[in-house]
């Protein structure tokens, strides 16, 4: 039985952590000081480093700290920056936590900020350990997936066995996001095919025609050198590695960063700014992108990785599930899952998937997954324009 | 174990699970065999028939890119022989 923290919304948060949030570059060395005091504890430090405005990056930070793992917030601002500090409180308290924002210019700079902080996060701690606790479900849960250090085993093990996990989920009515629309360029008459309506798949293929020209415009595929290095040659290889972590459940939704899926099922999220292009490259790694599903409600997140990646997240817990078994037995302390033994025939495709998925149950109980035990708790946000998502996008909403 | 996975029938190569050096004759799931022209590292891709120069590559039936040479069985498929339909792989590490 899974034990969920009651949010005021009515969702339910797996973890219930402190969020320490600089509002700009500037603000960051105080928000990490106060964050260092709290090693250990679930205090995690997010934030945007940018000066001048953008609506995303508002839209993220205010999905951010009203997310269902966080139970207090502390915003640090420097005070002369762009981002809306005080409506950004004002939401934060609507949603029922605890939160507050010290301006570092009139909080008597640095050191008279940090011992503020950190005085007002230890009362926070105390406060939210009374948050009421209720029974959680797979239904209740949502899941983001994400690839990263891909190989030739991540298509071959590693995403395979997600998707195993995702069917699961989605038939106990859970709700599973897969994404990197930039790593699907090959596969878009296949995603188009599974889209439970028609309308939903010419979503899905101009979702597409949007990422291949972006990528194309950036004169570069999301494609790094160590994926060579691993065994894979070209984007539309790659892609059909990536592509297998989505499972074999109907594409109910398209949706993009920040929007909370609606109903069980198996959804897209897209990406790819729209618009011309403007900021440079849609997601700089692969933290930008967990960021953008814990962003769409994730309470936790599935990383398929064949080369070994080291990341975990704020916010959301990381499940590192390994498709190359040299890797696994190199990184052992930083992988969940060796998901290799596929390929070395210790295991089936569906074993595999079948222990992701009870690993899910077990990590939303509460067990830490590797990455948070080591103290991973990377972040990243960064400019991005996006436009809402049409009609044709959530045919389950009336 | 089978030391080539071959993930579709339709497929012109497989997926070598071990390190396959020149020269070693190695045999596919069906029972028939190849002898390996390059070296295949774990994880690559080795032809398992001819394959045309301007020919489509699949695999899990699925086209990952075009040849840009004729390709002879037991030889390793990947940037010198195989090029992206949609945006070219760039190969530098600076």
């Amino acid at each position: 039985m899974m034990n969920g923290y009651l949010r005021q919304d009515g969702r339910k948060g797996i973890r219930n952590t402190v969020i320490v949030a600089y509002l700009v570059e500037c603000a960051r060395h105080v928000a990490q000081e106060i964050t260092n005091r709290f090693r250990g504890q679930c205090v995690h430090m997010i934030g945007f480093p940018g000066c001048y405005p953008n609506d995303y990056a508002s839209m993220m930070m205010r999905r951010l700290t009203t997310h269902p793992n966080v139970g207090a917030v502390l915003l640090v601002s420097l005070g002369c920056e762009s981002m809306d500090r005080n409506n950004l409180l004002a939401e934060v308290r609507a949603s029922g936590r605890p939160a507050e924002l010290i301006v570092i210019q009139s909080s008597g700079g640095t050191l008279r900020s940090i011992e503020a902080g950190a005085a007002w996060v230890e009362n926070a701690i105390s406060e939210i350990a009374a948050v009421p606790r209720v029974e959680i479900t797979a239904a209740d849960l949502v899941v983001g997936t994400v690839c990263g250090g891909s190989d030739t085993t991540s298509g071959l093990a590693a995403n395979p066995a997600m998707g195993v996990a995702f069917d699961l989920l989605v038939a106990a009515g859970g709700r599973a996001i897969f994404e990197e629309t930039g790593e699907l360029i090959g596969l878009e008459h296949f995603m188009a095919e599974r889209a439970v309506t028609p309308a939903l798949g010419e979503e899905i293929l101009a979702c597409m025609r949007k990422t291949e020209d972006y990528y194309r415009t950036m004169g570069q595929s999301s494609f790094a050198v160590g994926n060579a290095e691993g065994g894979l040659t070209t984007i539309e290889e790659k892609s059909l590695g990536a592509y297998a972590k989505s499972g074999q459940s109907r594409i109910a939704g398209l949706i993009k960063p920040g929007d909370i899926p609606p109903y069980g099922g198996l959804f897209l999220l897209d990406v790819i700014p729209d618009g011309e292009v403007r900021f440079g490259f849609p997601n700089i790694n692969d933290n930008m992108e967990i960021a953008e599903l814990i962003a769409c409600g994730s309470h936790l997140i599935l990383f398929a990785s064949g080369r070994g990646s080291v990341v975990g997240s704020a916010i959301s817990p990381v499940i590192k599930v390994c498709g190359n078994p040299r890797t696994y037995r190199a990184m052992t302390d930083d992988m969940d899952v060796n998901a290799g033994a596929i390929l070395e025939n210790e295991a089936t495709l569906d074993e595999v998937g079948q222990s992701i998925f009870a690993l899910i149950q077990d990590v939303a109980a509460g067990t830490p997954t590797k990455s948070e035990k080591l103290g991973h708790q990377e972040f990243i946000l960064s400019y991005k324009y996006f436009t809402p998502i049409g009609p044709a996008c959530l045919p389950r909403v009336a | 174990m089978n030391e080539l996975l071959v993930l579709a029938p339709t497929d012109q190569i497989a997926v070598a699970v071990r390190d396959i050096e020149p020269g070693e004759t190695v045999t596919l799931p069906d029972g028939s065999r190849i002898v390996t022209r390059t070296r295949v590292p774990f994880g690559f891709k080795v032809a398992i028939r001819a394959i045309a120069a301007e020919e489509k590559v699949f695999k899990y039936n699925v086209p990952i890119g075009t040849a840009t040479q004729a390709i002879a069985p037991g030889e390793v498929v990947h940037l010198n022989n195989l090029r992206s339909d949609y945006i070219a792989t760039r190969r530098e590490r600076t």
